[in-house]
């Protein structure tokens, strides 16, 4: 019988064993709960304030359950013990109705909140810089409408500064996500979504797709570099200086599947061809272009 | 297609899996000639209508698919034990985890199920047989053949790999030409008909055929619970059948409806999916929920705590899963009100759940706890589900969703609350009725053994992924680099998983251990259980009772047993009992079934018609039918019931 009361306690072996990982030495490496800007510092307190909710559920239902099984297990002295048939409760079951509502609506509220705030950038006082972000096979291309510039697989972007990611995909959908920076977004042929997200602090950080794209998906890796703005702006125009150009060539072969390096351009691909706003394949409607969007692209502003 | 492409070739994995197949089959074809069991195969039961064979049957099936799935599972825990593995490349790993998500939720936990709800309710209301006996072998011989369908496509033609999700534009033929695609389609195309048609079964069967005096509200509470999730199934599947419909078309004529071009549109998709697909987990928990209550409810030794609260609150959980679709996807965009109003009413499922996790808990207090197997599972499901439910109450919540969505989070939310959830229930679902099925009982300290292993490989699996996933580890990747610190826990991971391969080696070793040592149940009730379906044989004779019982409380044989009358067969009381023939119509439509949707995946369309004339001919034949079943005589009763009772 004493072997009943271990396995009670056995439950709760898990619970400080999570405890001890999260707030051991370990929770450096643990990118979602090391916000490096501001939207991922208002997703921090969210899942902080969520997770206080939770654990304390959790406390509440071990303990009655490791309780319960330690007194009304079957021992030798409750042999002839009957229960007593109890239909149930209505005053409890009012109470343990009303307590998960206040629990859900106290979380409902701040998600809420946080679900718009995120829509917008975090501060309004300095301009946001436009980055478009095209998601293809198996590797991401950043283009600097402003600036004139691209980059693969890795994007610079000034600290302090929120950042508008216009993203699209050319092909299967992949999602844009930077677990230090904030939450992500999907990427979509033929479609635009944007993701704001702005760096504190100067630093690398990893992004990676975040949803299944076929064959190298694995491998859809980049690297955000936040720098200081005077460092951006440097690096903005030695690219513009020194970069070699973009040509429809190069670009179509960058877009074939596979895999490819870190590429710097001086000019970026939406002087030609903007994914979001078209199907990137089979074009119709008596429009035409030819496979990757060989159509003139009368919609940039610049 | 060339024949070189027909058989999937190049991997020594694949080979010695040709191999196996080929001697398994040639091993049960050798037996079966060789005890003289052919007739007997057909008799009993392929051509059978017996709910209770049926049920034994698809449970037979699940455990193959656990197998089949399990061993998936294994091979991509190996591959990413440790970072850089070449163990699987990226298209291996892409088939397997496609594969064993589909496996697992479609032909393991709702066969599954649905293997248990066959056995068990029919028994339970008091009934001889379901409503509609024929359809019911129906039901199970396309789920069957849609089942064999799909596991084929690993040897013939390559399996399909855009996960099983199958999201478009990744999975139309531009992404993933091949025909592994084609068989999700149409695979699950042909197992899903199956099951909308066991829904629309049981739900008669519950609603029509219940025992004089079995209200709805003396219902067992699992009854309850298959009664609500076939209502979910009958409105939920029929959209899964549009979209694979819809698929099926983009993939072998060419349509557009998901594609990229000429208007279509891969956001469809996803929304189809997923209006089936949240649903779809509902299917395969309430029933769990009712298993769980029955179990608590025996060896606690007291009627459910708030039975009413209970109904209502699987009522309510129905409701809400048909309008919580979205939160799979609050990152494609939808925008913050969409976002805000499915973050509410997915949090809101927490709170009828939350009702049912206090009232299990309240009826284990002042009751008098029998730790049996089946009881070790149905508790160790409270704590590791509620992980699960506050996990995926987090993931609800949108704005922090963002940082979960695909990542290893979301991996460990789903485990916790499909295996502590489903997974639990099936395991204790089987070793609690095991007895009535077989008529034996599956051993207790083998049965602990399995417990412990799995539930602990379980924890030591999946616990650490909730932390993997807030690291930025993303689910479906095949590999990782060193420099990024997941490794410890990765190791861990694979660990856990090893432990529950071997949970279930003990599981399979105390079947055949207790087909051959194990305790006979003379009695029928070995639990001193409180329904319907400890009060007759165990196992019953085909017709169930030989007297229609009479209800009059909820717990009706409890109340039997305190008041002293069982279900003592009184001779003079017998009358002939009515019953449905078998019929081998249901296992030939489905396999012509089978060829049509070989036929389709390959465009083999000569192949698809013909074997579509022989379902069609298959059908008219069944409407000329007039054969409306045959009548038990007394004295073949009274033999059985005498034969039963000198068991005892
Ligand atoms: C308190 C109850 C629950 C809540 C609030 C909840 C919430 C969620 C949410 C928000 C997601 C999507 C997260 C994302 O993709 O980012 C999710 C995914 C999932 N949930 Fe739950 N869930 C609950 C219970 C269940 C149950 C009972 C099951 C099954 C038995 C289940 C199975 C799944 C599965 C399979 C997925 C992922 C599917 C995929 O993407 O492949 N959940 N859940
Ligand atoms: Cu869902």
């Amino acid at each position: 019988m004493k072997q009943e009361k271990q396995r009670g306690r056995k439950w709760f072996a898990w619970l400080p064993l999570s405890l001890l990982l999260l707030l051991s030495g370990c929770s450096e490496n643990i990118a979602v709960l090391n916000p490096k800007g501001p939207v991922a510092k208002v997703q921090y307190d969210l899942i902080m304030w969520s997770i206080g909710f939770m654990l304390l559920i959790i406390a509440v239902v071990f303990v009655l359950f490791a309780v319960v099984l330690i007194r009304y297990r079957e021992k030798p002295e409750n042999a002839d013990y009957e229960p007593p048939d109890e239909e149930g409760n209505t005053l409890l079951e009012i109470v343990w109705t009303a307590i998960p509502i206040i629990i859900v609506t106290v979380l409902a509220i701040p998600t809420v909140k946080a679900t718009f705030a995120l829509e917008k950038p975090q501060r309004h006082d300095v301009e946001p810089l436009t980055i478009h972000v095209t998601a293809a096979n198996w590797k991401w291309i950043f283009s600097y409408p402003d600036q004139h510039i691209e980059t693969v697989n890795y994007v610079n972007i000034p600290e302090d500064v929120p950042v508008k990611f216009k993203l699209t995909s050319v092909g299967p959908m992949n999602s844009f996500w930077v677990p230090e920076l904030g939450g992500q977004k999907y990427a979509m042929d033929g479609m635009e979504t944007q993701l704001i997200l702005q760096a504190d602090q100067p630093g690398s950080y990893m992004g990676r797709s975040a949803n299944f794209s076929g064959k190298q998906f694995t491998h859809m890796e980049f690297e955000v570099v936040a720098q200081k703005k005077e460092d951006f702006e440097k690096w903005v125009k030695e690219v513009q200086q020194t970069a070699p150009k973009l040509t429809k060539d190069k670009y179509a072969e960058i877009l074939k599947p596979g895999l490819v390096g870190r590429m710097t351009f001086s000019n970026t691909h939406l002087e030609w061809v903007d994914h979001a706003k078209q199907n990137s394949h089979h074009m119709n409607n008596g429009e035409h272009s030819d496979h990757h969007g060989n159509m003139e692209n009368d919609h940039h502003e610049h | 297609m060339k024949w070189s492409e027909f058989f999937v070739t190049g991997e020594p994995l694949i080979y010695a899996a040709d191999v196996a197949i080929v001697l398994t089959i040639i091993g049960i074809v050798f037996v079966l000639t060789y005890f003289k069991k052919w007739k007997w195969l057909w008799d009993e039961w392929l051509t059978t209508v017996d709910h209770k064979k049926i049920g034994i049957m698809y449970i037979i099936c699940a455990v193959l698919m656990l197998f089949r799935g399990g061993v998936d599972a294994l091979l991509m825990r190996a591959q990413l034990t440790a970072p850089n593995m070449k163990f699987l490349d990226a298209q291996h790993y892409n088939e397997i985890f496609t594969t064993h998500g589909t496996i697992m939720i479609l032909f393991m936990a709702m066969p599954f199920i649905i293997g248990l709800m066959n056995v068990v309710v029919p028994l339970q209301i008091g009934a001889r047989d379901v409503a509609y006996p024929y359809l019911n072998a129906l039901s199970f011989w396309l789920f069957f053949f849609g089942a064999m369908l799909f596991n084929i496509s690993f040897v013939i033609g390559g399996s399909p790999d855009a996960g099983w999700t199958a999201y478009f534009p990744l999975a139309s033929n531009e992404f993933s030409p091949g025909v592994g695609n084609n068989y999700y389609a149409v695979a699950l195309q042909i197992s899903g008909i199956g099951t909308l048609m066991t829904g629309i079964n049981f739900l008669v069967t519950i609603l029509k055929m219940r025992a004089p005096g079995m209200t709805l509200m003396r219902m067992p509470m699992f009854t309850w619970t298959v009664l609500i999730t076939c209502v979910i199934i009958i409105f939920a599947f029929p959209v899964l059948t549009v979209a694979l419909a819809l698929m099926t078309f983009d993939r072998l004529f060419d349509t557009q409806f998901f594609t990229m071009a000429n208007g279509g549109m891969s956001m469809l998709w996803a929304n189809l999916f997923w209006i089936w697909g949240h649903p779809e987990v509902y299917i395969v928990i309430l029933p769990s929920f009712g298993i769980f209550s029955e179990i608590v409810s025996t060896f606690a030794r007291k009627r459910l705590f708030g039975y009413k609260a209970m109904v209502g609150s699987i009522v309510g959980i129905a409701f809400l899963s048909f309008i919580v679709w979205v939160h799979h996807f609050f990152t494609m965009g939808a925008g913050p009100a969409v976002n805000s109003f499915f973050s509410i009413t997915t949090m809101a499922i927490a709170i009828p759940t939350g009702v049912k996790v206090f009232n299990w808990l309240f009826t284990l207090r002042k009751g008098k706890i029998r730790f049996t197997t089946a009881m070790l599972w149905a508790l160790a499901f409270i704590p590791n589900f509620v992980i699960g439910g506050v996990t995926g109450v987090m993931l609800a919540m949108a704005a922090a969703d963002y940082q979960y969505h695909n990542s290893y989070f979301l991996i460990a939310h789903f485990h916790y609350v499909l295996i502590a959830g489903t997974v639990f229930a099936c395991f204790a679902g089987l070793h609690y009725w095991y007895p009535k099925m077989f008529g034996h009982l599956l051993n207790e300290r083998l049965g602990k053994w399995t417990f412990w292993l799995f539930m602990i490989g379980f924890n030591v699996c999946f616990f650490p992924m909730y932390f993997l996933g807030l690291m930025g580890m993303t689910r479906r990747m095949y590999t990782y680099s060193a420099g990024l610190g997941w490794t410890p826990l990765n190791v861990v991971a694979t660990i856990g998983a090893a432990l529950m391969g071997i949970g279930f080696i003990v599981l399979c070793y105390n079947i055949y251990y207790s087909a051959r040592y194990g305790e006979r149940d003379m009695t029928g009730d070995p639990w001193d259980g409180r329904t319907l379906e400890w009060a007759t044989a165990s196992p019953p004779a085909h017709y169930n009772f030989p007297i229609t019982p009479e209800v009059t409380d909820l717990d009706a044989y409890w109340v039997m047993k305190k008041n002293g009358n069982g279900l003592e067969v009184k001779e003079e009381q017998l009358k002939p009992i009515h019953m449905p023939s078998n019929s081998g119509r249901p296992f030939l439509i489905s396999i012509a079934f089978f060829f049509a949707g070989f036929g389709l995946v390959f465009k083999w369309f000569t192949l698809a018609i013909i074997a579509a004339i022989f379902i069609i001919l298959g059908l008219i034949l069944r409407s000329f039918d007039d054969d409306d079943g045959y009548y038990i005589s007394v004295d073949e009763i009274k033999r059985t019931e005498r034969l039963a009772r000198k068991g005892a």
